[in-house]
């Protein structure tokens, strides 16, 4: 057989190769396109020029959306710090005397009456006293559950918020909720839709990571969707680093394959590559080369990454964590090595906050494997210098009933305590009440919607503004809700 | 006539951007055009204005009665013109006269239109569109999707040979429009990788490829097209776009994504495609498939749609706000699978773009209200479930039931031996019913159990590797943790209890592992409290360390092991008394292993009744028909008698049992009285005060005519989907194929054809292919047909300059498109070239390599997952395990959804964590070295002629010399590396499962496998062109 005619480009064909939309790029808002497409880079990632064959090609880098910020940012990133399972507020941050007085009695059915309700459904609601004493901690005297001591030692640097409220009574869609501001799945995370606005600084490690660890109480499950990109490009979904196997998925060679054997691999379908793009001029090749580039650099990022040897033994000690042990202390140590190296968005999953029983015990192993981490987490990125412009978010789907289920507490919407730290965050302060029993947030209700807003609004973003068009309509992360929690920033 | 043609050129750029800007979103950040853009001579409401309205007004002046302002409305024409006290919002004609027109351009912040705090903003084009279009009479168009298509006269065009069918005829006058010319006929090696990848998803052998181009004959292209459209391979490639769309999966999606069992409905759909079942049959089938009458097998299977969403199994789920979450989402399915509608919207309010209500919205999911379902799923337990046989096993049962039902009635009649041991029980009976001796009334045997309900898995086996008591076949084995029962009760026959009766059973202990304690339970009138137990006092039942008492009775130690023993207790231990009549029957055991048999009561006095006790004194030979009968029935029925022929029987039972285990399970969609269904105001769930609602299609469309007042069904509503009133049915399905051959659909928006999604570039054509559609019955493939046998398929996908500038889109189809393959057909693409591919066609989920520890996030319950071994390891992608909450990390790297909810349109991204599956996937690894070792045994014998075979194999050409080139030297490298590192080269070549040969020089097999890699992975291996 005769080589295929597409092998004999035609000569219509003109040799300056004009920047195209492949479909890969489709649904990009125009705003995108000037800074999506850099005709020069991509031409010199078509061309190949540079010297050793393997020229330093980068994909055109995604610069966000947003671009001008819409606000001066004070929060370059952000690690979420997932408490999955939905921790009681009764015995970590909202301290509640008034229902150890009422404990046993009946719950007064004027808070409960027509309320949504989980496994207690049916079932008698009494009054369940806090197991664990609060203590007022740092200069700022902030009352914290002495189940958390060490987090009680950055109580100064952090903002706990004692009125958040959710929509969603049942783990999966409570942290859907979490994550993408609606139960109905198929939206983007908030991780997705940062790096949608913003992109990320690094090019070498994805920009949006996910770390998840267990232990402590029932483990709930916890999906890939609460960090997929829904309807955004797939560019911008979290990805999952693993402490068990490769760290990302295929991000090792095959046995028998040499890192140098690799790039040779890698640099020979480049070059194949570009000379197809003699033929087909497309700039999905040159998309195409300057990711597999990025590919192999990622197969020593990684790893490089994940190697915590240069780590002092005084810093292994302050996490709690003894090296690659998959456990939160771990993970939290992880998340400022990515801070560091300019990932955007750093979510870590503790699962082990589901106390339907034996809470008082429960909630002591699960702070065992938390409360040094997290409060590690914030004094090294405070003596690093990075606490500056990382937010770091701390808190559950959800929290807990005041009312006992036996020794333990069902899923509660209504009212619950999370905290954040750091960018642009008053620390030392709360925010918010619930009522004397601690079912009803009261005063200053933060929705979800709202701490996504405040978490835009730091990172120099208006939450009304960040959005795109799906369906014939123009999403957003907080849908039509959302207000920035103006009080409690610096 | 250059500067003339310069001028055309940049007037469709700016026409194109123009295009884009509803879909594209924002335009208010992109920069003002330099050059003020040209106005389109005639404006037309659905193409230019329609978008800018719904996009910028009707949030507040459109259908939603709950945010609409003023009392101003611009989705209906009336009352957008209406009088509003002297003035008008719109004075056809006169824009000055007009009040829209001075709100768009006031300097007033006040009263400028969009408000500035709506973030929407009109640019200076579209405030010149709306202007120009009330000068030019502000002439009122219904919405294209919402009337019903008609069929234009294809257009004149300016090259009547270029034209193969209407199809190019539209596409043809619209290029002329834009003075454009067609590109020209791709290479045969294009147009028959393209034609392959569409048609079937695979590509095409060199044998293939060197037989098309070789045809010279002039129907040479219809022949391939109708080879492609006859393969069993057709129904795949078009099954995984429709699967997305019904949001098909193999788990259940929320909290522990447990696995469910849907595997036949896939296949459904494979081979419906396959036999080109007409779309409206189909459509009838997927919706109400069980509704009708004498219903098929696959019919039912086809209904199985309806039970594919997500469910949950979440502890302190409320069974209200889900099946809440179900209906809302069967409404999104319905609606944008066929109605290419954003319904969804709808839930919490008026649709805020198109003339959707609330009410539309729970009458739509009223028609679902009725299909059997729970809130909360307990266990594993997603069903109702139905078998599906495979076309085999319903053969192979039928023909075991043909057997079976031989042998029962060959079994009516006695055997000589059977006629002797009746003999024996007369004589016992008769010395019996004189007050003498005593027998065992057998209420189980190795045969039977009492005629009630059984409970337990009664589990029989053999005699070939366990005991069975002297004279039988089988025994029931039972073994576990903990207590372990198997029980009948209800039975229709009782055992009636006589004075000095005792209870038995026949147990044998197995001694490696014997129970610790067995026990019977006896059941009179409903109640269980009839106990003897023997051994330790571990089952929980009557209460462990109760006193001992009829309910908890210990009659003594663990009988011997390792020997069948007759447990007995009398009537007074289990707290029973003579004249009572015993309904059910008990046999637990806690731990270890035990076979048990029969069981009874040992009976003095005969057991039979008194009519059969009569006939027993009638002499033989003097007994007329019916006594003998009666008499044989008795013994039949009390009798111990074990017919050889029995034992064939229960081989055959046993055989028809495993089959019928065997076969596929599959969620069965029943239909039961409907719940009440009543709109939920901002879909709260938990209200109660909305507007009852029944069964009704969207109040804007031709409404569904049902006689009486019967309420309208699934299938009133499929009915309607396909009628010829329904505006958008045909509409969305053939631009959603149009879609899949040309690279985007006519409409561009595959998912909502209403106010906010782009107006066809191509009405007119997607009219004509929407009729032609109806008028030939539905006929998918006729549609593919006539899409990929016109001129406009065919065109070559290489792009010019100045296409590019013009139409960067491809939206006007000078040229085909070009992209990636689907993230199965990669998969299908690397298999078939390597020959791993298993060609086969349906049947239970496969489970390729996937990264261990993956699952680790799942909990009830805990998964590993297990790939599977052979060859459901090189099965194609479409019948990839489809985990919602963790989709194959392959096939999520190539943008397949998760579908957790309908997935219109998929991405095709280009990332690094795609590079990375295609370089060190195990599966693509192994591919890339079987197809290596092919290349070594049968691409000749130099290193060029396998370079040439492989590329032939893997993209239907030659190599090019600077191709040649580059993977000599990397060949070259490879071989000196894996030549002073075999054991590095072993390592490489015995990647995967498949079986590593022994026979090939192992540092040649591996250096050869990087080649393979380097072809496998380039950018042209994956593309469609």
């Amino acid at each position: 057989m005769n080589q295929s005619e597409i092998r004999n480009p035609k000569s219509e064909i003109n040799p300056y190769r004009r920047t195209f939309l492949g479909r890969s790029l489709s649904g990009i808002g125009t705003a995108a396109l000037a800074s999506l497409l850099s005709p020069q880079l991509l031409r010199a990632a078509a061309a190949g020029n540079g010297a050793a064959g393997h020229a330093l090609v980068r994909p055109p880098k995604w610069t966000g959306v947003v671009n001008p910020l819409h606000y001066a940012p004070k929060a370059k990133r952000v690690i979420h710090l997932c408490m999955a399972g939905g921790p009681s507020h009764l015995e970590t941050l909202d301290h509640k005397p008034k229902l150890a007085e009422m404990d046993g009695q009946p719950m007064p059915e004027s808070y409960t009456k027509g309320q949504p309700i989980a496994q207690l459904q049916g079932k008698a609601l009494k009054c369940f006293a806090p197991q664990h004493p609060f203590k007022k901690f740092g200069q700022s005297g902030q009352e914290i559950s002495t189940a958390l001591p060490n987090i009680g030692e950055v109580a100064d640097e952090i903002c706990i918020i004692r009125s958040m409220r959710t929509t969603q009574i049942n783990h999966d869609p409570a942290h859907t909720v979490m994550n993408t501001g609606t139960s109905i799945p198929g939206r983007p995370s908030m991780g997705s839709w940062m790096l949608y606005g913003l992109g990320a600084e690094t090019e070498e490690l994805p920009g949006y990571v996910v770390l998840t660890s267990a232990g402590g109480g029932q483990a709930q499950p916890i999906a890939s969707r609460q960090w997929a990109s829904g309807f955004l490009p797939s560019r911008f979904q979290g990805v999952e680093f693993h402490s068990a196997g490769d760290p990302v998925h295929y991000v090792s060679s095959p046995g028998g394959v040499t890192m140098d054997q690799q790039r040779g691999l890698v640099d020979a379908v480049t070059s194949l590559n570009r000379i197809g793009n003699d033929v087909y001029d497309d700039p999905e090749i040159a998309t195409r080369i300057a990711q597999y580039e990025l590919a192999f650099r990622m197969q020593s990022s990684v790893p490089e990454l994940m190697d915590i040897s240069n780590e002092t033994k005084e810093t292994l000690e302050m996490y709690g964590t003894k090296g690659a042990d998959g456990s939160f202390a771990y993970n939290c140590l992880l998340a400022r090595r990515l801070a560091e190296r300019g990932v955007r968005f750093i979510q870590l999953y503790h699962r082990g906050w589901d106390h339907h029983g034996g809470i008082k015990n429960g909630i002591l192993q699960t702070a065992k494997f938390v409360d040094q981490g997290t409060a590690a987490l914030i004094k090294d990125l405070k003596q690093r210098g990075l606490l500056e412009d990382t937010l770091v978010i701390w808190g559950g789907e959800f929290g807990r009933t005041p009312m006992a289920q036996g020794n333990g507490r069902d899923h509660h919407i209504k009212g619950f305590s999370a905290f954040v730290a750091g960018a642009g965050v008053k620390g030392g302060i709360s925010h918010g009440a619930t009522d004397e029993l601690g079912y009803n947030a009261v005063e200053e209700v933060t929705e979800v919607h709202d701490l996504h807003a405040t978490m835009l609004y730091l990172l120099g973003i208006d939450h009304k503004k960040l959005t795109y068009k799906f369906q014939g309509r123009d999403f957003r992360l907080t849908d039509v809700h959302g207000n920035v929690v103006h009080d409690i920033l610096a | 006539m250059l500067t003339n043609r310069c001028n055309h050129g940049l007037g469709l750029l700016l026409m194109a951007a123009a295009i884009n800007v509803p879909f594209f979103g924002a335009p208010s950040r992109a920069a003002e055009p330099q050059v003020a853009k040209p106005l389109p001579k005639h404006i037309s409401f659905n193409r230019d204005i329609r978008p800018i309205l719904s996009d910028k007004c009707y949030k507040c002046h459109g259908p939603d009665k709950g945010e609409r302002k003023a009392k101003l409305r611009f989705d209906i024409e009336a009352e957008a013109k209406r009088d509003l006290g002297g003035y008008s919002a719109i004075n056809p004609g006169k824009p000055d006269d007009s009040e829209l027109v001075a709100r768009i351009l006031t300097k007033d912040t006040e009263d400028l239109m969009p408000p500035p705090k709506s973030e929407k903003v009109l640019d200076a084009y579209e405030k010149r569109l709306l202007t120009e279009w009330i000068r030019q009479g502000a002439e009122w168009e219904a919405h294209w999707a919402y009337i019903p298509p008609k069929r234009m006269a294809a257009p004149p065009v300016s090259n009547k040979t270029w034209v193969r069918n209407p199809i190019d005829s539209f596409v043809l006058a619209s290029l002329d429009r834009h003075d454009l010319r067609p590109s020209p006929e791709a290479d045969r090696v294009t147009l028959i990788r393209r034609l392959s990848f569409d048609l079937i998803g695979l590509p095409p052998t060199p044998e293939q490829v060197d037989a098309f181009v070789a045809d010279k004959s002039p129907d040479a292209y219809e022949k391939l097209v109708d080879r492609l459209l006859a393969s069993p391979h057709f129904g795949e490639r078009l099954a995984a776009p429709w699967l997305d769309l019904v949001r098909y999966a193999d788990t259940v999606g929320y909290h522990g994504d447990q696995n469910v069992a849907d595997s036949p409905y896939r296949d459904y759909v494979i081979n419906a495609f396959n036999a080109n079942m007409p779309f409206d049959q189909f459509t009838r089938e997927n919706l109400a498939g069980d509704l009708i009458e004498n219903a098929t097998l696959w019919q039912k299977v086809a209904a199985g749609y309806n039970r594919l969403g997500m469910m949950s199994a979440e502890g302190g789920v409320q069974p209200k706000e889900y099946l809440a979450k179900y209906a809302a989402e069967r409404v999104r399915n319905v609606s944008t699978v066929w109605m290419g509608a954003t319904m969804g919207c709808c839930e919490c309010h008026d649709h805020k773009f198109d003339p959707y209500s609330t009410k539309d919205f729970y009458s739509m999911a009223s028609f679902f209200a009725g299909i059997k379902e729970q809130g909360i799923y307990g266990g594993s337990n997603f069903g109702p479930f139905m078998d599906v046989p495979s076309f085999e096993q319903e053969a192979e049962m039928k023909k075991l039931d043909g057997a079976i039902a031989k042998l029962n009635e060959a079994l009516k009649n006695p055997t000589p031996e059977e006629f002797a041991a009746m003999a024996k029980w007369e004589d016992a009976m008769r010395k019996a019913a004189a007050g003498g001796g005593v027998h065992d009334f057998a209420w189980f045997t190795e045969r039977k159990t009492p005629d009630g309900q059984k409970n337990g898995d009664f589990k029989y086996v053999d005699d070939k590797k366990h005991p069975v008591r002297e004279g039988a076949t089988v025994s029931r084995r039972q073994q576990g943790n903990d207590i372990v029962q198997h029980f009948v009760i209800n039975a229709k026959d009782t055992i009636k209890l006589a004075a000095g009766n005792t209870l038995y059973a026949w147990v044998y202990l197995d001694p490696k592992n014997p129970p610790k304690t067995v026990m019977l339970q006896f059941n009179l009138n409903g109640s269980w409290e009839h106990r003897a137990f023997w051994g330790e006092d571990k089952i929980s039942f009557g209460g462990i360390g109760a006193v001992d008492q009829a309910q908890h009775h210990r009659v003594g130690d663990l009988p011997n092991t390792g020997a069948w023993v007759k447990l007995e207790a009398t009537l007074e231990q289990v707290g029973l008394k003579p004249g009572d009549a015993i309904n059910g029957m008990a046999f637990t055991q806690f731990d270890g292993l035990a076979y048990w048999s029969d069981a009874g009561a040992v009976q003095s006095g005969t057991g039979l009744g008194a009519d059969e006790e009569a006939i027993l004194n009638v002499a033989a030979g003097d007994r007329d028909e019916a006594q003998r009968n009666k008499l044989f029935d008795a013994f039949r029925r009390t009798g111990d008698y074990k017919d050889p022929r029995r034992a064939d029987l229960a081989k055959l039972e046993a055989e028809r049992d495993k089959l019928n285990k065997s076969t596929r399970k599959m969620i069965e969609t029943i239909a039961v009285a409907p719940r009440e269904m009543r709109v939920l105001p901002r879909g709260n769930w938990m209200s109660d005060d909305g507007e009852i609602v029944t069964p009704h299609v969207p109040h804007f469309l031709p409404q569904i005519k049902v006689e009486g007042d019967r309420r309208a069904t699934r299938m009133d509503l499929a009915n309607w989907l396909v009628s010829r009133d329904n505006p958008m049915t045909a509409r969305v399905f053939v631009n959603r194929l149009w879609a899949m051959y040309f690279g985007a659909g006519i409409a561009k928006n595959l998912d909502d054809l209403g106010s906010q999604g782009e107006p066809p570039v191509h009405p007119e054509l997607l009219d004509w292919l929407a009729v032609e559609f109806m008028d030939r019955g539905w006929d998918i493939k006729h549609m593919i047909k006539l899409m990929v046998t016109s001129s406009t398929y065919r065109q070559s996908s290489l792009a010019p300059t100045h296409l590019r500038e013009v139409d960067p889109y491809n939206r006007l189809l000078a040229r085909q498109s070009r992209f990636r393959l689907d993230a199965e057909l990669v998969r299908d693409n690397a298999l078939a070239i390597s020959g791993l591919l298993v060609d086969k066609i349906g049947g239970d989920s496969a489970k390729p390599y996937q990264p261990a520890g993956y699952y680790r996030h799942l909990n009830f319950p805990k998964r590993e997952y297990q790939p599977d071994r052979g060859e459901g390891l090189y099965r194609r992608g479409v019948y990839t395990h489809w985990q919602r909450q963790f989709l194959h990390p392959m096939l999520k790297a190539f943008d397949a959804p998760s579908r957790d909810e309908c997935a219109v349109d998929r991405p095709r991204s280009n990332t690094p964590l795609a590079a990375l599956v295609l370089l060190n996937d195990p599966t693509f690894v192994e591919a890339a070295r079987v197809f290596s070792e092919h290349a070594l045994r049968e691409g000749g014998k130099d290193d060029a002629s396998r370079l040439t075979w492989m590329y032939r194999h893997v993209l239907s050409r030659e190599p090019e010399a600077r191709e040649t080139q580059v993977l000599e030297k990397l060949l070259a490298d490879n071989r000196a590396n894996y030549t002073a590192d075999k054991d590095a080269a072993k390592k490489l070549v015995s990647t995967g499962e498949w079986p590593t040969p022994n026979d090939l020089d192992v540092s040649e097999h591996a250096a050869w496998t990087t080649v393979a890699r380097a072809i496998l992975n380039m950018h042209e291996s994956i593309t469609r062109n």
